[in-house]
């Protein structure tokens, strides 16, 4: 079966049949991998992040939260590839009163899709983070009692949803806390490095620029946990614009907000909502899809506005 | 030395004054501002005499909270969103350091007398 036309002719017919091919390049040589189609689909799926949708917020550049809200899930829903699931990386409402939660729970229950979500500071101002955890993480297997942290595997990738917004001490960054690291680290312990690992969590786990808050105190030491793994993607909020970083196998990644942008690091007096020319909010407002390939890493990410 | 009239005295004093940071309340008065403004707590520290309300307001367009940082939590504001005002009396002498549970590198110090 060394004939080129044979060859290709079978690995068409398998690709007919619903087998999928995956290339992989080794010492420059292309090798071709014949899946099942079942391996097929756990080769290739995607998924969204969504982050930041303040609702409650109604002040220039954003009137209407709810409004820009709906828009990127129906973004979502246009997609071409339907999504697995939505991951929600905080900053659900914008004063944690319930009337918000409320609001933001209905419109993004419209995506119809699987979603999962950790809080932002916003989101924990009454009763901590309770209220939260109950409404938004009842189906999640929690890892500390209230913690808001959990984990779960997903066509063979294993996502971590992380909490980094209570316990906050003056002075300080994000805060993952003892307990919580510890969890992460029985949580991580026996996995192969082989198995892609995601975690999303509210505030960024690098420090994007702590004169702002823009960092975790102690997410050094959960990255430290991550760094034997060959493919990690850290997905964040918080910060209201798209930025990355790629360290080794990690990925980090932050999203846009879908209510309104901050600015960038320094170049305001202080971090708080970015005015825009009015017709440009939704240019600057938007969601992200991550694409995940077995034996590809890193994961592919794009963010997409609202517009524009 | 230059001579100084009486008067261009009394400026160069009010003019040292003015560089010390310290907000001070005159002995006798009940009440105190703090505003919080671009993320900031202004001032950053105040001196007040034991028996005085101090009272928040958020300027900002985001909701901060004051927040008593040593242990146990003298006081918190909750959320307050623009134009909301927190108030709290210190009736006892000391240092009180405190900080915006949502933005925590936001902190400042009342030093009751």
């Amino acid at each position: 079966m060394n004939d080129p036309k044979t060859r290709r002719a079978a690995l068409e017919c398998m690709i007919w049949a619903g087998a999928g091919v995956v290339w992989t390049v080794a010492g420059g040589v292309p090798r071709a991998s014949l899946l099942g189609s079942a391996e097929a689909a756990e080769a290739s799926f995607s998924f969204v992040q969504i982050s930041d949708s303040h609702i409650g917020f109604a002040k220039d550049p954003n009137m209407d939260t709810p409004g820009t809200l709906a828009e990127a899930i129906n973004q979502i829903r246009a997609l071409p590839q339907k999504p697995a699931l939505l991951l929600q990386t905080g900053d659900v409402s914008h004063l944690s009163k319930p009337g918000q939660f409320d609001i933001a729970e209905k419109i993004i229950g419209t995506a119809g899709l699987d979603a999962h979500f950790v809080p932002g500071e916003h989101d924990v101002l009454v009763d901590e983070a309770r209220p939260f955890v109950a409404r938004f993480q009842a189906r999640e297997k929690q890892g500390g009692a209230d913690g808001g942290y959990y984990s779960f595997d997903q066509h063979g990738v294993h996502f971590i949803g992380l909490n980094n917004v209570t316990d906050l001490k003056a002075g300080g960054l994000g805060n993952l806390g003892a307990a919580q690291l510890a969890w992460l680290q029985k949580d991580l312990a026996g996995r192969p490095a082989s198995q892609p690992i995601v975690v999303f969590a509210h505030v960024p786990l690098w420090t994007v620029y702590a004169d702002w808050g823009w960092g975790t105190d102690d997410g050094a030491q959960a990255l430290a946990l991550l760094r034997r793994f060959g493919s990690v993607t850290v997905l964040n909020g918080h910060i209201h614009q798209v930025m990355q970083k790629i360290e080794g196998t990690v990925a980090f990644h932050t999203a846009r907000s879908t209510a309104f942008p901050q600015p960038a690091p320094g170049t305001a007096p202080s971090p708080g909502p970015m005015k825009v020319e009015p017709g440009r909010l939704r240019t600057v407002l938007g969601t992200t899809e991550v694409r995940v390939v077995a034996g590809r890493a890193p994961l592919a990410i794009i963010d997409t506005p609202l517009a524009g | 030395m230059i001579a100084l009239s009486r008067r261009e005295a009394l400026a160069a004093g009010a003019v040292v004054l003015g560089l010390v940071r310290v907000v001070r309340v005159r002995a006798g008065g009940a009440a105190a501002a703090i505003a919080i403004d671009n993320f900031a707590f202004t001032p950053a520290s105040l001196t007040v005499p034991a028996g005085t309300k101090v009272t928040w307001t958020n300027h900002d367009d985001i909701p901060h909270t004051a927040t008593s940082a040593d242990p146990p939590q003298l006081f918190h504001s909750g959320p307050l969103d623009t134009d909301d005002s927190f108030s709290f009396t210190f009736d006892k002498p000391g240092t009180y350091t405190y900080f915006c549970a949502l933005h925590p590198h936001m902190q400042g110090t009342v030093v009751v007398t």
